[in-house]
């Protein structure tokens, strides 16, 4: 028996990225990294800002998101998500630039604890790219 | 009879209205095509949001608990109207239909005795409504400076919306836009987005059980202001293709229109040339004539 599970990404403007052949994915769940296998029970939850790394047959692949929510069921997994990158088109400069925009959020003053929480990790998980 | 000069010079008027109505189609076919396309490709976030939130609300145990972006505030006095129009005009009925479709929703409320109120989004829709609806229109939206529909534009949207739902300045929010069918058909809709509507559409929300983490609640009040950028998103995606498609199926019909004014307008110009010339003869016939 095949041990692969279906991931769909899609983001606002169009469908990012749809696979078959995953065999497992990472993804920076709120409460936590999340792992899931083939036959998780069926699950919602969302993302806070971080990596979705996604073990395929033919290799990893590593995606920046800043949100997003996840719903598995059925063997697909589909993640809804307004921002998302791969790490690959993330060039050096553009990565400055997003950790400088990121540190301005997070440093505003009028932020409730999630939000502030939410920004800090966007930071972390910038600069551990760097 | 308008002289050989005037038929001129409309003749030649009227070619080059045809020249720009026919380029305007053009331009439209191609931002059409592009339009279309990233209408198309939306569809699936938001389909996907809807049926995440449909199971979602399926699940929740105790509905009077239940965020009031999903439930309501319990009253259904005042409603606020999201008009969505475009930013220029020549575009047919597009602009027309929408208002149409929100001024019989305006009637409606009130007869019924309810209050209202107005955002618009996008010029066209503030200056029709403005004068009969001015004092209703609470906030006017629009997006001139941007090329495309893009999600940060509709985000700003949802959040105004959101900030005034906090402030309970409304109770029910409805959307007016045109959901693109094909490049003739547009179609004006209505959309509920708060309360949101989740009776309609049993085929998605199984009975399956999902496992929350965080729980419902948390999801909930993190999705649902979401959901409504999105759907916002998608009504700007929708109407901006419609946008195209009926400037272009107008400016198609335009350039017909003035092929054959230039037709009638050339066989009358022949036309009064030819009794002039034989004006002219007889004239002259009858002069030698008398000699």
């Amino acid at each position: 028996m095949s041990e692969e599970f279906k991931i769909e990404i899609v983001n606002p403007d169009k469908s990012f990225l749809s696979k078959d052949d995953v065999i497992e994915v990472v993804v920076p769940a709120f409460e936590g990294d999340m792992g899931i296998l083939k036959d998780h029970i069926s699950i919602i939850s969302f993302l806070k800002p971080g990596i979705i790394s996604i073990q395929t047959k033919s290799g990893e692949e590593k995606y920046y998101v800043e949100d997003g929510i996840v719903e598995f069921k059925n063997n697909n997994l589909s993640v809804l998500t307004s921002y998302i990158l791969n790490l690959k088109d993330i060039e050096k400069n553009n990565l400055q630039d997003l950790i400088k925009v990121a540190e301005e959020e997070a440093s505003k003053k009028d932020l409730n604890d999630q939000s502030k929480y939410l920004a800090d990790q966007k930071v972390e998980t910038l600069k551990s790219l760097n | 009879m308008a002289s050989l000069d005037d038929l001129k010079k409309r003749i030649s008027s009227v070619k080059s209205t045809q020249k720009i109505t026919k380029a305007m189609k053009m331009v439209a076919a191609a931002k059409l095509k592009r339009a279309q396309d990233s209408a198309e490709k939306g569809r699936p976030y938001s389909q996907k949001m809807n049926n995440v939130i449909l199971n979602l609300s399926s699940g929740i145990s105790d509905k009077s608990n239940a965020p009031k972006l999903l439930s309501g505030t319990g009253n259904e006095q005042i409603h606020l109207c999201v008009v969505m129009t475009s930013d220029r005009g020549l575009c047919g009925g597009f602009n027309a239909n929408i208002i149409k479709k929100a001024k019989s929703h305006f009637l409606k409320l009130k007869e019924e005795g309810k209050e209202l109120k107005i955002i618009t989004v996008g010029s066209k829709g503030n200056d029709q409504l403005k004068r009969l609806y001015g004092d209703k229109i609470i906030e006017n939206i629009s997006f001139k400076n941007s090329k495309n529909a893009n999600y940060f534009d509709a985000e700003k949207v949802g959040k105004i919306i959101i900030e005034k739902f906090e402030k309970e300045e409304f109770d029910i929010c409805t959307i007016f836009y045109n959901q693109f069918k094909n490049v003739i058909t547009q179609i004006p809709q209505a959309q509920q987005i708060i309360p949101l509507n989740t009776e309609n559409n049993d085929e998605n929300s199984s009975d399956e059980s999902y496992e929350f983490e965080p729980d419902e609640d948390e999801i909930l009040n993190n999705l649902l202001p979401k959901n409504i950028s999105t759907q916002i998103f998608k009504a700007m995606l929708e109407n901006s293709a419609s946008e195209q498609g009926a400037r272009m199926s107008a400016m198609d019909n335009a350039t017909r229109n003035a092929g054959e004014m230039v037709d009638k307008l050339t066989i009358e110009y022949n036309r009064s040339r030819q009794a002039a010339i034989t004006k002219e003869l007889i004239e002259i016939i009858s002069g030698a004539e008398s000699l």
